[in-house]
């Protein structure tokens, strides 16, 4: 192997390692995974008759600590609309009570896909306030693009 | 002078003074015209999908924005491609495995053709009447009718006799020279289809096995986590099926057109090796924000994806390479002096740097999709739709345009002339500058949040979706560029085709000559039970344990449903 070629390949390899090793570390030391549950609900029509998703909405579970049960549908979501206090940490649960749907909040990380059957999981926590928008970033039929919702995270008085 | 050569006569000549058999003649240009005829419909579907959602144009009742989607990437990704790939092999196989395609091969092509049109038509016409506006990638539960299934179905077996008839020719060859290492040209076409056969196993298992029963109505439910690990099986491979025929022209034939070697014989065949090991069990890093599959599954093939970083940075070596010494061969002095060497006025030439060009930010967007983590800030978002227009849809097309304009004529016997060439550069720069406006937009306000696939909205006037609007009326003037470029590609087909004057003479087909100094490759490069073996291998370790877990962590399934 020419000269040249053997330095352009290390720089290669090296690069390919740090990049991994960045991306390693994030995941099994500070946590950083996608969502990745393996939950599962009844037959995704019936979803609505059988906990959790017989009853989707916003719960307070501690201290600025909320849980969203969280079902979408072709072309909504319930709660379409979900407000908690600035410095919440919200823990979601979600799924589709049909086709495949997603759940996107632009300025942060959450980006969840939701498959009819199964629980998509992630958390969140919410230091700016503000008007958030979600929408449904998976194409779902002919409204997609009207697919949407709002997180209203009230400024703290404290 | 080397920039003239293109239209020199006596540089058209080549050495072996190549000419097509009719019958391969036939078979070649029947696959080019589908693909061209392809190209037209799905342009067509990208400007006024793109005008659409930029609020230019309020489509008629009868038509859908999302029909439309559907209809730009079966035809332009699905089909344009398939046919130009497939096409571009078997000329190059007719060039180098002794002229002409053996009979077989024929058989086998037309059996591949023919199945192929045929899924194409009946997928297409169920697009038009809106039967089955699912996008390219189809996913379950949203049901089409079942005869857009049956007609993917066509077109995925259809593209394996395409592979047999590769396969056959090549094999044919090695009968006739035992011991010898096959041309360059034929290994990277076997390499390529023995990729697209693995990578196919998996869309033809969820097509045959669950959409179709599931459609027709012989079972209830389906397995969509199943049916969307299956699509991505075969789906991430699907690019390099699309990329490595780019490279074969980059290896094999460039350097012929900048009158320099290929300087070495081993690595290039290495890069396509690679590319059939990683190509495959890479799929999760699609599915990196959905439930039901685990996050060291997930990792494990980010991991795997990252590893094509080795192949692209040796075929970026290799290529700058070889115009580097043929720019010194030439007389060029300095650091750089050879880029002043290179044939700038030969279309064949500049349309793929071009591609070449746009393939650096190409990849490193690549990277940053794939990177575990980052994705989340992107995925589904225009960014991505972004990052495939410069690869796919900028470096693989616009080498094929580059391959076109020399191709054709050398199939119909006609002279690439000087207008037309003239006209091929100006169509390279009209596409690269409408995705300069077209894709580069969309990574920008894909990182703003702006969502793939979806139609004009403004999101309840909601401040973040406002702030998107003015990117698209960019991302509608790229659009606009792009559908020009289009119409002039087409114009160049057809002109070469029909009205470019005839020439008696051969027109020249390149291909390149190995340099004196490269080594004839090792043996093990070209024993293919090793590298299917271990391709097959790698697969099973990244895919058992987490097709198992979505059989076990199973719901009940899915019943079909029409959203549009």
């Amino acid at each position: 192997m020419p000269r040249y070629e053997k330095i352009w390949m290390i720089f290669g390899f090296a690069s390919l390692i740090l990049f991994l090793a960045i991306l390693g570390i994030m995941a099994a030391f500070m946590g950083l995974n996608p969502p990745d549950s393996l939950r599962t609900t009844v037959a995704p029509e019936k979803v609505e008759t059988a906990p959790p998703f017989d009853q989707p909405g916003v719960y307070q579970i501690g201290p600025k600590e909320y849980r969203v049960v969280m079902l979408s549908y072709v072309f909504g979501y319930n709660p379409g609309t979900i407000t908690i206090p600035q410095g919440s940490t919200v823990h979601f649960e979600a799924t589709s009570r049909d086709v495949i749907h997603g759940v996107y909040v632009p300025g942060t990380n959450i980006n969840l896909m939701l498959i009819p059957g199964h629980i998509t999981e992630f958390t969140q926590t919410f230091n700016k306030p503000g008007e958030y928008l979600y929408l449904c970033h998976e194409y779902c039929g002919v409204g997609h693009h009207l697919m949407q919702g709002r997180i209203i995270v009230e400024p703290s008085t404290t | 002078m080397a920039e003239t050569a293109v239209y020199d006569r006596k540089a058209n000549i080549d050495s072996s003074s190549f000419r097509f058999q009719p019958e391969d003649k036939r078979l070649i240009l029947a696959h080019l015209s589908f693909a061209f005829g392809a190209l037209l419909i799905g342009t067509i579907a990208g400007l006024l999908q793109t005008l659409q959602r930029a609020g230019w144009i309020t489509l008629p009742p009868q038509i859908g924005y999302y029909q439309l989607l559907t209809a730009h990437g079966v035809l332009l990704a699905l089909v344009f491609t398939t046919f130009f790939i497939v096409g571009y092999f078997y000329s190059g196989l007719a060039r180098t495995l002794g002229g002409e395609l053996n009979p077989r091969a024929r058989v086998l092509g037309w059996i591949g053709f023919y199945m192929m049109s045929v899924g194409v038509i009946i997928a297409t016409a169920l697009i038009l009447v809106n039967e089955a506006t699912v996008l390219y990638t189809f996913y379950a539960p949203m049901e089409a009718s079942p005869w857009f299934y049956v007609g993917a179905a066509l077109l995925v077996v259809g593209s394996w006799f395409s592979a047999f008839a590769v396969f056959s020719s090549y094999l044919r060859w090695r009968r006739e020279h035992k011991g010898e290492s096959s041309p360059l040209f034929a290994f990277m076409a076997v390499a390529t289809m023995i990729l697209w056969l693995h990578a196919t196993l998996g869309v033809a298992v969820e097509v045959v096995f669950q959409l179709i029963p599931w459609s027709f109505g012989w079972v209830d439910r389906i397995n969509v986590s199943l049916s969307r690990t299956l699509f991505w099986y075969f789906g991430h491979a699907l690019v390099y099926f699309w990329l490595l025929p780019a490279y074969v022209y980059w290896y094999v034939n460039i350097p012929k057109i900048v009158g320099g070697k290929i300087f070495s014989n081993s690595l290039p065949r290495l890069t396509f090796l690679l590319f059939i090991l990683f190509s495959i069990p890479v799929g999760f890093h699609h599915q990196l924000n959905e439930p039901g599959i685990t996050s060291f599954w997930k990792f494990l093939q980010v991991i795997l994806t990252m590893m094509v970083v080795v192949p692209s940075l040796l075929t970026a070596f290799s290529i700058l390479a070889t115009f580097e010494l043929a720019g010194r061969a030439k007389g060029a002095k300095g650091l750089f002096g050879w880029i002043k060497k290179l044939p700038w006025k030969d279309a064949r030439f500049f349309s793929p740097v071009m591609a070449m060009l746009i393939f650096v930010p190409a990849g490193a967007g690549g990277i940053i999709l794939a990177s575990y983590q980052l994705n989340q800030t992107v995925h589904n978002t225009w960014f991505v739709t972004g990052h495939f227009h410069m690869t796919l849809a900028s470096t693989v097309v616009l080498t094929f345009f580059g391959i076109a304009i020399w191709l054709i004529p050398s199939l119909t016997g006609r002279k690439l002339t000087r207008n037309m060439n003239r006209l091929g550069i100006v169509q390279a720069i009209l596409w690269g500058v409408g995705m300069i406006f077209l894709s580069g937009t969309m990574h920008i306000v894909g990182l703003m949040g702006a969502p793939r696939r979806s139609a004009y909205a403004t999101y309840g006037n909601h401040e973040v979706a406002m702030a998107w609007l003015p990117y698209y009326d960019i991302i509608a003037i790229g659009a606009v560029f792009l559908f020009v470029g289009s119409l002039i590609e087409l114009y160049i087909f057809l002109h070469l085709m029909f009205v470019a004057p005839k020439t008696n003479e051969p027109v020249q087909y390149p291909i390149g000559d190995m340099a004196e100094t490269a080594k004839e490759p090792p043996r093990i490069l070209e024993r293919w039970s090793v590298w299917i073996g271990l391709s097959l291998t790698l697969s099973i370790i990244a895919y058992t344990i987490p097709f198992i877990s979505l059989f076990e962590h199973a719901p009940p399934g899915s019943l079909p449903i029409r959203t549009w």
